[in-house]
């Protein structure tokens, strides 16, 4: 492996004091199984990196009504796919985290690491930005507090300056008139990157949707909502005809490009049928 | 940097003086002798390298020696009971002839074991979604999958 320097922080402020004075080439070291593949694939050039699994209070999970699921940076993947609270109250969540790699990626990854690697077809990206998720991120002068949808600003890029980590993230409650789904597509089903996927969080009122959010993953520089088929879909009871008509709008919504893994065609196609299938599965939470 | 890690495998207390880029997986086979787990990818693709981390199975390739100070690991050398005592997912692995070119077995092993232990009856889909993160190139997996239900059923009747 390319020699790289181990440097290990107690705390969040001399993590971030390291990762300021190291200068450049010096990056966070979390869960690591992309890092360390960037690094024996020449992917990325690193000189230092700074574990910070050792820092406490970033491996806590909670849930309150009100405020709804936050966890820490150090939770990993696999801890919040089997736990109750997400297979039961978010299964758009438990779909993303189980596709994420393998069950051994997913015991050493975390969800914080996938979302700060901003990859534009990052499994849990989607679901998180539908469901109106928050990003907490510490500074040595101050906390903020990011909607997940502002977080980030092109393929691998976010607003973090240097020296901002990332602490955790709050998804709000979901609620029993919440529906929900995420659906991946991909050629296999383990260890696969996403085509494309889609994420569809929904409430509904007396027959009505509320409110509905769609996030596009792997077809744009960084996941996108689909605000005009949203619109579309807001107050209306969601009947066939009109999911059509809004699936036909996140098609056009959608910025794909053509890659290895597929034609930006076949994305745009894919993005029609999965959005349809994805409002689908998510209104089976009221049948 | 060498460091000094201290940490159990396979239930004895080792030592391990390791470069901090070195991965556990290189320093298993090259500092501590264990060749049993294998490197394939080396980039988590694989499992050929999958050891148990403090319960969990994990790519022993995407984990730094160093990450695993004070920890507990096993390998595929610590699952026989005994010398002359196999694992019956060993031993049903020989009988079904679930192994051929054998690369891909400690990790597949390793992986099997966890599964039984979490869940003693998994259906096929169980099984599959169990080894997902498990290549092998030789036998197609119905053979593997044949012994792990061998091994599933021989460790429910030795419990009763």
């Amino acid at each position: 492996m390319r020699r790289f320097e181990y440097h290990r922080a107690d705390t969040l402020e001399q993590a971030s004091r390291l990762l300021v004075d190291l200068g450049d080439d010096t990056f966070l070291f979390n869960g690591g199984t992309d890092l360390l593949v960037e690094i024996r694939e020449r992917l990325r050039r690193v000189r230092n990196v700074v574990d910070i699994k050792q820092i406490r209070g970033l491996s806590d999970i909670t849930y309150d009504e009100t405020r709804g699921l936050t966890f820490g940076a150090l939770v990993t993947v696999g801890r919040l796919e089997n736990l109750p609270l997400v297979r039961q109250r978010y299964p758009n969540l438990r779909a993303a985290f189980a596709s994420l790699g393998s069950i051994q990626v997913r015991n050493r990854a975390t969800v914080v690491g996938n979302v700060c690697r901003a990859s534009p077809s990052a499994d849990t990206i989607p679901p998180l930005i539908a469901d109106g998720a928050f990003i907490h991120i510490y500074s040595r002068t101050n906390m903020r507090v990011v909607p997940l949808a502002e977080f980030f600003t092109g393929p691998g890029k976010t607003v973090l300056a240097k020296g901002e980590i990332v602490t955790g993230i709050t998804v709000p409650p979901a609620g029993d008139n919440a529906g929900k789904a995420y659906l991946k597509h991909g050629r296999r089903k383990a260890m696969e990157l996403s085509t494309v996927g889609v994420a569809v969080s929904l409430t509904m009122e007396d027959g009505l949707c509320n409110d509905i959010r769609i996030a596009l993953g792997a077809v744009g520089a960084t996941v996108l909502r689909a605000p005009e088929a949203e619109a579309m879909l807001r107050g209306t009871s969601l009947d066939a005809a009109i999911v059509k008509n809004a699936a036909d709008k996140a098609m056009e919504e959608c910025t794909p490009i053509s890659n290895v893994r597929a034609s930006a065609e076949y994305r745009r196609d894919m993005v029609g049928v999965l959005t349809g299938r994805a409002i689908k599965q998510a209104l089976e939470a009221f049948a | 940097m060498k460091r000094i890690v201290e940490l159990t495998i396979n239930g004895e207390p080792r030592d391990m003086t390791v470069d901090s880029c070195r991965s556990l997986l290189d320093a298993l086979r090259d500092d501590v002798g264990l060749t049993g787990t294998k490197k394939g990818c080396d980039v988590g693709d694989c499992g050929a390298c999958t050891v148990i981390v403090d319960g969990e199975p994990v790519n022993a390739c995407l984990m730094l020696a160093v990450e695993a100070e004070g920890r507990t690991v096993e390998t595929i050398e610590g699952l026989q009971p005994g010398v002359d005592t196999l694992h019956p997912l060993q031993d049903a692995f020989m009988r079904h002839g679930a192994s051929q070119c054998g690369f891909c077995t400690p990790g597949i092993l390793m992986m099997a074991k966890k599964l039984l232990d979490d869940n003693p009856r998994p259906s096929d889909e169980d099984i599959r979604f169990g080894l997902s993160g498990n290549i092998c190139r030789c036998t197609g997996y119905t053979k593997i999958f044949d012994a792990i239900k061998a091994a599933a059923i021989e460790m429910e009747a030795a419990r009763s």
